[in-house]
């Protein structure tokens, strides 16, 4: 599916702000990005994330900024501010909650994809992370721009990898609760390359309509 | 053209025994994949980053474990945590599952088994370094004679 190509070619493109302590990494995802047609900023810190932002943490108000931020890609395990921290800042500051955050971890771990998403992180991506995970992430992005002033939050995170199952994705837009409730456990993923392990880092939640 | 045919053949064997020998799993084709026109040369710009932080990483962690008023362990994990990210992040399965055997007697605080450890991790890191240039020098020379790299899956 090249929705997130096809859309973008005809509007400006969504610049994401990558955030990874590693260098390794924040080569990967800055490849990922650019090859999904996406603007790239990448910085190796939450503190440089929210310089580069214009949040100034002292003052508690805006700095300058030179360019609009349309998603944020944060590592979660970073000296410092964790990708948790970063996370939560940005979702309590009236001028950047908006911006959807998406929280990558190399460590599945139920009780941090929890948290993560409790506190309005929009997707856990367990690393390492794939094109296929980055093309997702657009999509839910282009889909969630189209229907901003709703309430809505997406929640189905069962996206199967393999392209042939697209129509798995049609059940992306009904609303759901705000706080999520105890994890379902996800179907049987019918994409060749999915793990039970890989179904559970996106099928958090799951909307029974 | 038999010429640059025969470096394809010997690339396409050579990466395709780094898979068979463990030495690079399913991560490093997906690098390979995102090579391009524009940055023919992406996988192995990667791999020197990943080399200086590998070359970084494992000489703190030597560094930490000769301290003779004590080992500080919490360190030795971070190091372990950040190569295993990055290694894993790269497709060197070895040394990525290198790490994981070295996390479990670093989490022991055991410093006699995390020297055998280091040692088995740096001779995992110049197994894969040594490879990956002999692949990339393949590349290189496919180039120069006028052809392009293949694809292997």
């Amino acid at each position: 599916m090249e929705v997130a190509g096809e859309v973008l070619a005809s509007e400006s493109q969504l610049h994401v702000l990558a955030v990874d302590d590693s260098h390794v990494d924040r080569k990967v995802i800055e490849k990922l990005l650019k090859i999904s047609s996406c603007k790239v900023t990448t910085v190796e810190s939450g503190a440089r994330a929210l310089q580069f932002l214009g949040l100034d943490e002292e003052k508690g108000s805006l700095g300058f900024n030179g360019l609009k931020v349309n998603l944020i890609m944060t590592d979660y395990s970073m000296p410092g501010m964790t990708g948790y921290e970063l996370l939560k800042k940005i979702k309590r500051s009236s001028a950047f909650r908006e911006i959807p955050v998406v929280i990558m971890s190399s460590e599945n771990i139920l009780t941090r994809i929890d948290s993560c998403l409790e506190e309005g992180a929009e997707e856990f991506l367990v690393k390492p992370v794939k094109l296929s995970d980055v093309k997702r992430v657009m999509n839910d992005c282009i889909m969630r721009g189209e229907t901003e002033g709703n309430n809505r939050r997406r929640v189905d995170k069962r996206k199967f990898e393999d392209d042939n199952h697209a129509s798995s994705s049609s059940s992306s837009s009904s609303s759901i609760p705000s706080s999520p409730s105890s994890p379902l456990p996800s179907s049987p993923s019918t994409a060749a390359t999915s793990s039970p392990l890989h179904s559970l880092k996106r099928a958090k939640l799951r909307d029974d309509n | 053209m038999d010429f640059v045919n025969q470096l394809q053949r010997k690339f396409i064997d050579y990466s395709s025994s780094l898979h068979r020998e463990g030495i690079v799993d399913d991560q490093f084709t997906q690098l390979r994949k995102l090579e391009d026109e524009n940055s023919p040369h992406f996988v192995m710009e990667v791999a020197s980053l990943f080399f200086e932080d590998c070359e970084k990483l494992i000489n703190n962690m030597a560094i930490a474990l000769e301290q003779k008023q004590g080992v500080d362990f919490k360190q030795i994990d971070e190091c372990i945590h950040q190569l295993k990210g990055s290694s894993s992040s790269i497709g060197a399965m070895r040394v990525k599952n290198a790490c994981i055997a070295f996390r479990s007697f670093s989490d022991a605080q055991n410093r006699e088994g995390c020297l055998r450890c280091l040692q088995q991790l740096s001779h995992e890191y110049s197994l894969l370094k040594n490879k990956l240039q002999t692949l990339f020098l393949l590349e290189q020379q496919i180039v120069a004679a006028g052809g392009s790299i293949p694809r292997v899956h």
